[in-house]
């Protein structure tokens, strides 16, 4: 008791609290919680004051200093029946920002609700009324409908209105409150106090937007308001219903279209102007004379100094350009002079608006300005502009290119701006594009090679994605490529070891596919060139390695075996070692015979490529990355193998097929392994997959993590003998003949770091590469930005108005589209049971049938409706997950052998299948699209009868004769 | 342009309020009143109050008054020393809100003669209640100055009245001693 009246008399109030808090500003989170240590104890005195001042200070400490408060939840109930009005007041306040739907004890409010909402005295009434429109819960707004219907109803505007407020979430927590009250909240709509009519409209506007057809039988009451009332509030939110209403109703939209015209005319007011515009060309953009006067107001808005009316122009102006091109043309210019407006949030409208107007026939010029200007600008918005041309460029498969080299190119520029951090969208488009457009192959090879080639770009992380792509492509395309030794170079220099060890592993991947097309190139051409003298000592050759075919038979099942050192040595003792050294050193002697390469596959150009590659990956077989070592050391194991044949066949000059030689077998069936096509995979293909027998999918996945972890390790260099040959046989590349012109700069690039690190990359040099590397691309000068909006006033001018599509010389090149859409699946859609509740006991209002449904018949439908959506859940489920864990009907599935290495990530599969096979299955496909179409169609049906009686009601004339 | 009700993922009520909610920065990005009318817990309401300081403080004058924000438009706008935010759908009337902004600091101003950030420092329970009779449930309902004005002078009458009461000595004594 002592305690307490210390506590009473000694108490801080919130403004010692305050001043405290400022003095103690360097100690403040101590200062603080000490003082919510003296606000425990004093919050449970029994003196009411003490308690109040007490909860008053928690509750600035929690709405201003972010404390919890929620402990005090009972002291809060407890002085809310306070009787002293400044009790009540502090009480509902802490209530009103502390309570929440989970907060138990406010099941205890509800009698004192009832009590204050019935008080004789206007401003308990009132603060009722602000407290239960924040914390209402279900349970107390159906507790006290009844208290809000009489308000409704007040003789007091100010409560009045306030309860008309309030009704909203009332409607929100339960809906069936609407069968009693709706009624009466119409009748607000008359109300003779300004103050009430805006409140009922401002909750009408919000009903409205959630749902707007149940509320079109009130058209003719919100049409009176517009035409009568002077009150902007009031204008503005019944411009807005209509603007959700006219949609639904076209008869009713030809009504309005004028009164709104004619307030977007008069209006001193630019909030009701603004809204006036907004509602016509979203919702009245047939009426060309509507849309006309408001594009003459955006032009207003446009050019107004205040960069708020600026700002909405452009927004207003992004929604006409869909449908009415000719408005953004109109105001272009300053559509294009905000590009360079110092509000970013301008900006980035303009920018909007520019990537609307992108079709087939301007998206080069309009990229090519943006991007120029995207180099100018700041990182931030540098990367938004980036990001708007890569979607827009993407969308629907790439739909808007017709020349996919130069978008090939753009995307190799792009990766070059300094501050371009959209190396994941580059990654994936590039690749994506190597996958669907054959016919871009070479353009891609082209650019991979420029961005491999730059020593530059390996210092900047955010391009090491891009890289990434850039290494796979070269390594997947090779065959396009002009000189895959200099691309050998390249994917095995020094620098490499800047990049993150999934994508070295990616690189060490590339190169060896880079070889195997070198070494396949090699023999076809001795092959081609060498033809039939065949010297007898062929045959005896071929005795002399007996064991070489069943190695090779060992490949299949243990791939690992072939290329293990050890092994291949004892296969082939007799090869003479002191040939291998011979060669060696007549090679080191010839330097930098591989990067000429222009005529071609020589055997010295071979023996270079094996020591370069020898050399550089050498120390990454020792690498801690277990996929780095791996892929390393499988083609390490391959060049040791080749190294002890290479004499055998520099010797013959002839057909080594009769040699017996293991590896021009083994490069042969490398190569067809790594020239099938890797295609596109829809983003439901897992879908198809069919489940194996003994797989539960819904068991818990946790164990799968494993297995999971297991599928990225490298299986590099996997081929067998179990599939067909690939039916493409991939010659000497046609790019051969026009290596003349090939790329000057970075090739001196190439030179000049070659000068820095001498003939062969050292392993010992690894360790101390610096980052003394100019940064990729220097900004340009930084040109004053007016030249450039310049610049594209002129584009827009020319590539705009052209209206006739340019002949292009060359034919858009096919895209691979999946059939069943490239997207991933929309996730079902969320079913609103309580506004589907609220609006069907307003219809029932409205439309005069109470005594047909009942709030029981309501919970059924309830019920039923719910089971419809976790029905549907259900069968949408396996759409879901995107990776395509394994490939459909391969006999192999899990022999590791048959695992091909895949550029992790990237989620494709090479498809191991004959034709015939996968015609089969396409018409399964087809079947079973139509069962599930037809299946779908069920559902809908079901769905509509379930919801039959709601819509009965809704299908009666809505509209009354004021319109007709 | 799209409609986003304020869904709370945690509750799973669907709400639809004009303003979400309203926030006083000062320019050094402290906190001068928050009033919330959907639900966000409170770990939401830090967050959302950082994320927004940030954007907000850092944009410079003359620049628009409207922010995009989480799908949502926080407009504001700055008087003084202070921020006033208010949080709004992507649809709802940006120019209107900033009226309403404007309004609230006219009524502040009328209250208490010439407001400044000291006088909602150390009023901040009235600062509210000025708020709540300017908005309810997120909605405007009063346009007349005057009525506010009214309205709070009584209601500060009946807390004063009720105050003196419960501060007296004896009062006190009485408590203890009952």
């Amino acid at each position: 008791m002592g305690s307490s009246i210390m506590d009473s008399l000694f108490q801080r109030s919130l403004e010692d609290l305050i001043k405290g808090i400022r003095l103690n500003l360097l100690t403040e989170p101590t200062f603080i919680s000490k003082s919510t240590d003296d606000i425990r104890r004093e919050i449970k005195s029994t003196d009411l004051h003490t308690k109040s001042v007490a909860l008053q200070k928690l509750t600035y400490l929690s709405a201003l200093y972010g404390l919890d408060m929620s402990w005090a939840a009972f002291h809060v109930v407890e002085l809310m029946s306070s009787s002293a009005f400044a009790h009540k007041k502090i009480a509902y306040l802490a209530a009103a920002h502390s309570f929440h739907a989970a907060t138990d004890v406010s099941l205890l409010t509800t009698h004192q609700f009832r009590k204050d909402l019935n008080s004789a005295n206007p401003f308990e009434v009132s603060l009722a009324l602000h407290c239960f429109s924040i914390i209402a819960t279900p349970h107390l707004a159906r507790e006290l409908t009844p208290e809000i219907f009489t308000l409704l109803s007040s003789s007091k505007p100010s409560i009045g209105k306030k309860a008309v407020a309030v009704i909203l979430r009332v409607f929100s927590q339960y809906p069936d409150a609407a069968r009693v009250c709706f009624k009466r909240l119409v009748e607000n709509l008359e109300s003779s106090d300004p103050h009430t009519l805006s409140a009922a409209m401002g909750v009408f506007c919000e009903l409205a937007v959630k749902d707007p057809k149940s509320y079109l039988p009130l058209a003719p009451e919100f049409y009176r308001i517009l035409v009568d009332s002077r009150n902007n509030w009031v204008l503005i939110k019944a411009v807005k219903i209509f603007g959700k209403l006219a949609p639904l109703e076209p008869r009713l939209a030809m009504r309005v279209v004028e009164p709104i015209c004619e307030y977007m005319r008069k209006t001193g007011a630019k909030s009701l102007m603004f809204e006036c515009v907004r509602t016509v060309v979203t919702s009245l953009a047939e009426y060309e004379s509507a849309v006309k006067l408001a594009v003459v107001k955006i032009r207003e808005l446009l050019v107004d100094d205040d960069s708020n009316l600026k700002y909405l122009g452009l927004q207003a102006l992004t929604v006409v350009a869909p449908k009415h091109l000719w408005a953004v043309l109109e105001n272009k210019e300053v559509v294009i002079k905000s590009l360079s407006d110092a509000d970013p949030n301008i900006k980035l409208e303009s920018l909007r608006i520019l990537m609307v107007m992108v079709s087939e026939r301007n998206v080069a010029e309009i990229s090519r300005v943006l991007v120029n200007y995207a180099i100018k600008s700041d990182p931030e918005f540098c990367n938004e502009i980036l990001g708007s041309i890569l979607s827009a460029c993407s969308r629907n498969v790439y739909e808007i290119i017709e020349d996919f080299d130069w978008y090939v190119s753009l995307l190799g520029e792009m990766s070059r701006i300094p501050h371009c951090q959209k190396g994941e969208e580059i990654e994936h488009q590039l690749i994506d594009i190597g996958m669907r457009v054959k016919d871009a192959r070479l353009q891609l090879v082209r650019v991979g090679r420029d961005l491999l080639i730059d020593p530059a770009l390996l210092g900047n992380p955010f391009l090491h994605r891009i890289l990434s792509a850039a290494a796979w492509v070269s390594g997947e395309y090779v065959e396009f490529s002009k000189n895959p030794f200099e691309l050998m170079e390249a994917l095995l220099q020094p620098r490499i070891s800047l990049l993150p060890p999934s994508i070295r592993a990616v690189y060490v991947q590339s190169a060896f596919k880079v070889l195997i097309f070198c070494l396949h190139s090699y023999l076809f051409y001795r092959e081609t060139i060498a033809c039939s003298p065949s010297s007898p000592d062929n045959f005896v050759s071929e005795s002399k390695c007996p064991g070489s075919d069943s190695a090779i038979v060992a490949a299949d099942c243990q791939q690992d075996e072939v290329f293990n050192p050890r092994a291949s040595n004892q296969s082939f003792e007799d090869a003479s070692t002191e040939d291998v050294e011979d060669i060696t050193v007549t090679h080191a002697q010839i330097p930098n015979s591989a990067s000429l390469g222009k005529d071609g596959f020589t055997h010295e150009s071979i023996g270079n490529l094996l020591n370069l590659i020898e050399v550089a990956l050498g120390p990454l077989s020792g690498s801690r990355e277990v996929e780095i070592q791996e892929r390393a050391r499988n083609v390490l194991g391959l060049i040791e193998l080749i190294k002890q044949e290479l004499p055998g066949l520099v010797k013959k000059e002839g057909n080594f097929e009769r040699e017996g030689l293991k590896f021009p077998k083994i490069i042969e069936l490398m190569h067809d392994a790594f020239s099938k096509e890797l295609g596109p995979v829809a983003a439901n293909a897992q879908e198809r997959v069919p489940i194996p027998d003994g797989l539960i999918l819904r068991e818990n996945l946790g164990d799968l993590e494993m297995i999971c972890g297991n599928d990225q390790l490298p299986t590099s260099s996997s081929f067998s003998f179990g599939i067909p040959h690939s039916k493409e046989k991939v010659g000497l590349p046609q790019s051969k003949g026009e290596s003349s012109e090939a790329s000057t700069e970075s090739t001196s690039l190439l030179a000049e770091h070659r000068k820095l690190h001498g003939l062969y990359y050292l392993p010992s040099e690894k360790n101390d590469v610096s980052n003394d590397y100019p940064p990729a691309n220097d900004p340009k000068l930084q040109d004053n930005l007016n030249d450039d909006a310049k610049d594209l006033v002129k584009l827009t001018e020319q590539s705009l108005l052209q209206k006739k599509k340019p002949n292009h010389a060359k034919p858009r090149p096919v895209v691979v589209k999946l059939d069943e859409g490239d997207e991933a699946p929309i996730a079902a859609k969320k079913l609103e049971l309580k506004e589907d509740l609220l609006s069907g006991a307003v219809r029932d209002v409205l439309l005069g049938n109470e005594a047909v449904s009942t709030s029981q018949s309501n919970l059924t439908d309830k019920s039923s409706s719910k089971r419809r959506g976790k029905e549907k859940l259900n069968t949408d489920h396996p759409s879901g997950p995107k990776e395509v864990l394994g490939d459909v009907g391969n006999p192999n599935m899990g022999n590791p052998s048959s695992r091909r290495s895949k550029h992790h990530g990237h989620g494709k599969e090479r498809r191991h299948r004959s034709p015939r096979k996968k015609e089969k299955e396409r018409e399964e496909n087809g079947q079973k699209d139509k069962q599930k179409s037809s299946h779908r169609h069920n559902r809908h049906k079901s769905r509509q009868r379930a919801e039959g009686p709601n819509n009965v009601v809704t299908q009666t004339p809505l509209i009354p004769d004021f319109l007709l | 342009m799209r409609s986003r009700a304020a869904i709370n993922p945690k509750f799973g009520i669907v709400l639809k309020v004009m303003i979400h909610f309203v926030l006083l920065i000062s320019r050094q990005g402290k906190v001068r009143l928050t009033k919330w009318y959907s639900p966000y817990s409170q770990k939401e309401r830090t967050k959302v109050i950082r994320e927004l300081s940030g954007v907000i403080l850092t944009r410079g004058p003359k620049l628009c008054n409207f922010v995009e924000w989480r799908g949502y438009k926080v407009v504001y706008k700055r008087y003084a020393s202070l921020y006033f935010c208010m949080c709004i759908d992507q649809d709802d009337n940006e120019l209107e809100v900033l009226e309403i902004i404007h309004h609230f600091v006219e009524i502040l101003d009328r209250y208490f003669g010439s407001v400044c950030e000291l006088d909602l420092i150390f009023n901040f329970h009235k600062a509210y209640y000025v708020l709540d009779e300017l908005l309810i449930a997120g909605e405007l309902q009063e346009s007349s100055k005057k009525t506010v004005a009214r309205l709070i002078a009584a209601q500060d009458s009946l807390v004063e009245t009720a105050k003196e009461e419960a501060s007296s000595i004896s009062n006190i004594i009485a408590q203890a001693t009952k």
